[in-house]
C-alpha cells in the first residue's frame, strides 16, 4: 500500500518520465538515473515540480541523488522538509 | 554532381527495362536537373543518369563508354585528381572523347579493373557495366560522401543513388525494425542495413561485383590508426613539422576541390572549420568569393556574429537564410522525403534551406568544413571521454565537477548541478572502462532512452536485439590497440559521419536543391595523415583541433582561431509545440494514428505530447523521441507501401 505522498510522486514520475503504462512497475527504491528516466533537464523539472507542488524551496545542496533519485527518497526528503503539510 | 540508377541480370523484355529505368531516374531527378541519359544494352544491363553539369558542361553527358563500347559508366560525384590521371592515361595511349572526369574512370577501369578505385581521389558513387565480363561493378568513395543503394530484385541486381529509385523499380517500402532500433541508438542504421527492409547501402570504401556467378562486396580502403603509445611524446620540432604538413595538405585538398567549370562558393558557419576553408579559398582564388550561412532566430543556436566577422575579414559576398522553429516545422516533411529515414534531430532542415539559398543565388557547388571535427578531433564527445577517463582514474580529485562544467559552457542548465549528478549524466559506471564503445556510451544510452516509446509489437519483433553488441562485433580487429582518442574518432568517422552527417544532413539536404558539397578535410590523404598525428597534438589537454589551429595561426582573426567549438544545433521539439506548430504534428501524434502505425505506444506518446504541450521544454531523450516519432510517421506517410499494411507485416513477423 502506497501512502498518499508516494502515490503523488509516482503519478508525476509516470506521467513525466516513465510515460509507459505497460512497462514493468517502477519500484519505489529504483534509481531514476540508472533506469535512464532522468537527465539534467529532468532534474530541474523534478525540482520545480516539488517546489510548486509542496511549497518548499530546495537549496542547491539538497539537489543531490540522495534526495531525488528514487520515489522513496523523494518521499523521505519531503517528509523531513515539510512533515506537517503533507499529511493531507 | 548527379544521380544514377540501373540494374543488371534481369531477363525483363527490352521495352520493360526502358520503362523501369526511366521511372528509377525520374524518382531522383532532383539530383540532376540539367539532363538525363540512358543506356540499355542487349546483355541485360541498364544504366541511367541525371546530370548536374559542373565539369565539361558540353561534353559530359552520361552514361558514356570506352573506345569500343564494351565498358559503360554512370557516375555521381567528382574525381578531384582527374587532370593528373587523364594526363597519365593519355600518355598510355587512351583516346578521350570528352574532358570530363567521368571518362577518366572508364579508361582507368580498362587499365586496372575494379582496383581502379585505389587511384581515385574524390567523392564518388558509380556503376560500371563491363560487357566483356558481363559484370556490373558498383563503387563508393572512401569516406561515404556520395550515396549508393542496391537490392536483389526480379532475379537481378538493382541500384540507385537514393532508395527512391529502388522503390520506383518495384521494391516494397517496408520498415526494417532493427534499422529503426539502430537509428534510435546511433542516429543512423549500421550499413549495409537501411531503414528499408531488403534495400542495402553500399558501405563507404566498398565495391560490389555482380555477374552470372553471384554478388560479392569487398572493402578496398580502411581507416587505420597506429598502436597506442607509438609515436607519442611529440617534440616541438616534430609538432612544427606536422603543423606545416597539415597546412600543405589542406591547401592542396582545397585547391583540387576548386576544379569546376562553374563558380564555387562556400558555407560559412562562423566556426573554425568553415572559416579555415573559406580563408584557403580566398588565398587561392582572390576574386569575388560567395559565402552562405544559416542564421537562427534563437540566440541559443545563432552564430551570426562570428559569420559577420569572417565576412568582414575576407571581404566575401555573403548571404544568410534566417531560420526559426516555424520554418523547421514546415520543412520537416520534405526533409524526411529527401533523407529517406527517421531522424532524431531537426538539424538537417536548416541545411536544406541553405542549399536552396545557394541554388537561388545561381550556384551549384560549395566547399564546407565538414570532416574537420572527425579527423582532427573537434567534437565535445572527445573531451567528454577524456574527462570521464580522468575521473575514473582519479576518483578523489576535487577538479572533477569543475572539468565537467567546463565541457558544456553553452548549456545553461548544466552549471548548477551537483557533482554526483554531473558524474551520472556523463556516464561514470565502473564497468564501462573496458568497453570499446566507452567514449560513446553516454550518447548511445541517452539516445537509446527514446526506445521507451517503442510499441509492444515492435519490441516483440526486435526479440531482445542489442544494437551496442552489434556495433562492437563490427569493429576492426586492431581497434583495441588504438589510443582512446583514436578509438573515439574512429566511431565518429566510420559511423556517424557517413551514416548521418554526410547523408541525412549532407548529400540529401544539398541535393534536394541540386547543390554539390565538397569537403577538403575529407580528402583521404588528409584523413590518413590525421590518423597518424599524435593524439596529444589533436586534443591538447582540452584544446580541440590544436594542430589545425596552430597550422592556421596568423591567417584567421584570433577570435575565430581561438573559438571553442560550438556544435551545430537547431530548435528540435520546440518546432512542434505552441501556436506555430505545424498542423501535421497533432494529426500524426494522435493516439489512433500512432496505433495505426504500429511502431510506438499510443499512451506513452500521448503523455509525451501532453508534457510537451503543457511545459514546452523537454529533456534530450524526450526531444529526440518526439522528433523520432514524428519523422517515423512522416517516413511511413512518404514511403510505406500502404502504411497500415506494412505495420501488419511487421507484426506478423514478430
Amino acid at each position: 500500500m502506497e501512502d498518499n505522498l508516494t502515490a503523488r510522486i509516482r503519478h508525476f514520475v509516470e506521467d513525466n518520465f516513465l510515460f509507459r503504462e505497460d512497462a514493468d512497475e517502477l519500484a519505489n527504491d529504483e534509481s531514476l538515473l540508472d533506469a535512464g528516466l532522468i537527465d539534467s533537464t529532468g532534474i530541474l523539472e523534478l525540482v520545480s515540480w516539488i517546489e510548486a507542488e509542496f511549497g518548499v524551496r530546495m537549496a542547491d545542496a539538497e539537489i543531490v541523488p540522495e534526495n531525488l533519485d528514487t520515489i522513496a527518497a523523494i518521499a523521505a526528503y519531503l517528509g523531513r522538509k515539510r512533515p506537517a503539510s503533507l499529511v493531507a | 554532381m548527379c544521380g544514377l540508377a540501373g540494374f543488371s541480370g534481369t531477363s525483363l523484355p527490352d521495352a520493360e527495362r526502358r520503362r523501369v529505368l526511366g521511372r528509377m531516374i525520374g524518382s531522383i531527378a532532383h539530383r540532376g536537373p540539367d539532363g538525363q541519359g540512358f543506356h540499355v544494352d542487349a546483355e541485360g544491363a541498364a544504366l541511367g543518369h541525371c546530370r548536374l553539369s559542373i565539369i565539361d558542361i558540353a561534353g559530359g553527358d552520361q552514361p558514356i563508354c570506352n573506345e569500343d563500347g564494351t565498358v559503360w559508366i554512370a557516375f555521381n560525384g567528382e574525381i578531384f585528381n582527374y587532370l593528373e590521371l587523364r594526363a597519365d592515361l593519355l600518355a598510355r595511349g587512351h583516346v578521350f572523347r570528352t574532358h570530363s572526369d567521368t571518362e577518366v574512370i572508364v579508361h582507368l577501369y580498362e587499365e586496372r579493373g575494379p582496383d581502379c578505385v585505389e587511384a581515385l581521389n574524390g567523392d564518388f558513387a558509380f556503376a560500371i557495366w563491363d560487357g566483356r565480363a558481363r559484370r556490373l561493378m558498383l563503387a563508393r568513395d572512401r569516406m561515404g560522401v556520395r550515396p549508393l543503394f542496391y537490392a536483389e530484385h526480379r532475379g537481378g541486381l538493382f541500384f540507385g543513388s537514393e532508395a527512391k529509385a529502388l522503390l520506383a523499380a518495384g521494391l516494397p517500402g517496408e520498415i526494417d525494425p532493427v534499422a529503426l532500433d539502430q537509428i534510435f541508438t546511433f542516429w543512423s542504421p549500421l550499413p549495409p542495413r537501411t531503414i528499408f527492409r531488403g534495400i542495402n547501402e553500399l558501405p563507404p570504401a566498398h565495391l560490389l561485383l555482380a555477374d552470372d556467378k553471384g554478388v560479392s562486396v569487398r572493402r578496398y580502403w580502411s581507416l587505420d590508426y597506429p598502436d597506442a603509445g607509438e609515436g607519442s611524446g611529440a617534440s616541438q620540432s616534430r609538432e612544427r613539422r606536422l603543423r606545416d604538413e597539415l597546412a600543405g595538405l589542406l591547401a592542396d585538398s582545397t585547391r583540387i576541390r576548386l576544379r569546376a567549370d562553374v563558380p564555387v562558393g562556400a558555407y560559412l558557419s562562423g566556426g573554425l572549420d568553415s572559416s579555415v576553408i573559406t580563408t584557403l579559398m580566398k588565398e587561392l582564388v582572390p576574386e569575388r568569393l560567395r559565402t552562405y550561412s544559416v542564421a537562427f532566430e534563437s540566440g541559443e543556436f545563432d552564430e551570426s556574429r562570428f559569420q559577420d566577422e569572417m565576412v568582414q575579414a575576407l571581404g566575401t559576398t555573403h548571404k544568410a537564410v534566417r531560420i526559426g522553429a516555424a520554418e523547421i516545422g514546415t520543412m520537416l516533411p520534405a526533409v524526411v522525403r529527401h533523407a529517406e529515414r527517421p531522424i532524431l534531430r531537426t538539424a538537417p532542415a536548416p541545411l536544406m534551406a541553405l542549399s536552396r539559398l545557394v541554388r537561388d543565388d545561381g550556384l551549384k557547388v560549395v566547399l564546407t568544413g565538414e570532416g574537420a571535427d572527425e579527423a582532427l578531433a573537434g567534437y565535445d564527445i572527445f573531451k567528454e571521454a577524456k574527462i570521464r577517463r580522468f575521473c575514473a582514474a582519479q576518483p578523489d580529485s576535487a577538479r572533477r565537477s569543475l572539468l565537467l562544467k567546463r565541457l558544456y559552457p553553452y548549456l545553461p542548465r548544466i552549471q548548477g548541478q551537483s557533482q554526483r549528478y554531473l558524474e551520472t549524466f556523463f556516464g561514470f559506471r565502473a564497468d564501462d572502462a573496458q568497453d570499446p564503445l566507452f567514449s560513446h556510451l553516454p550518447r548511445f544510452r541517452t539516445t537509446g532512452g527514446a526506445k521507451a516509446f517503442f510499441s509492444r509489437s515492435l519490441r516483440a519483433s526486435l526479440a531482445g536485439y542489442d544494437a551496442l553488441a552489434d556495433l562492437r562485433e563490427q569493429l576492426p580487429a586492431a581497434f583495441g590497440s588504438w589510443h582512446p582518442l583514436n578509438q573515439a574518432q574512429y566511431l565518429e568517422t566510420a559511423y556517424l559521419l557517413p551514416g548521418y552527417i554526410l547523408s541525412a544532413q549532407g548529400d540529401r539536404m544539398a541535393m534536394a536543391n541540386g547543390v554539390e558539397g565538397r569537403f577538403p578535410f575529407l580528402d583521404h590523404r588528409l584523413v590518413e595523415f590525421a590518423a597518424r598525428i599524435p593524439p596529444d597534438l589533436k586534443l591538447k589537454v582540452l584544446r580541440e583541433k590544436h594542430l589545425l589551429r596552430e597550422s592556421m595561426k596568423g591567417r584567421l582573426p584570433p577570435s575565430i582561431l581561438n573559438r571553442t567549438k560550438q556544435p551545430y544545433r537547431a530548435p528540435d521539439a520546440d518546432a512542434f509545440a505552441g501556436p506555430g506548430a505545424p498542423a501535421y504534428a497533432a494529426r500524426l501524434l494522435d493516439p489512433a494514428a500512432i496505433a495505426g502505425g504500429g511502431l510506438f505506444d499510443p499512451h506513452a506518446v500521448a503523455k509525451l505530447a501532453a508534457k510537451h504541450a503543457g511545459r514546452g521544454s523537454l529533456g534530450t531523450r524526450e526531444s529526440m523521441a518526439l522528433v523520432g516519432i514524428l519523422t517515423t510517421a512522416l517516413w511511413q506517410d512518404a514511403f510505406a507501401s500502404r502504411a497500415p499494411a506494412a505495420a501488419n507485416t511487421m507484426r506478423a513477423s514478430a
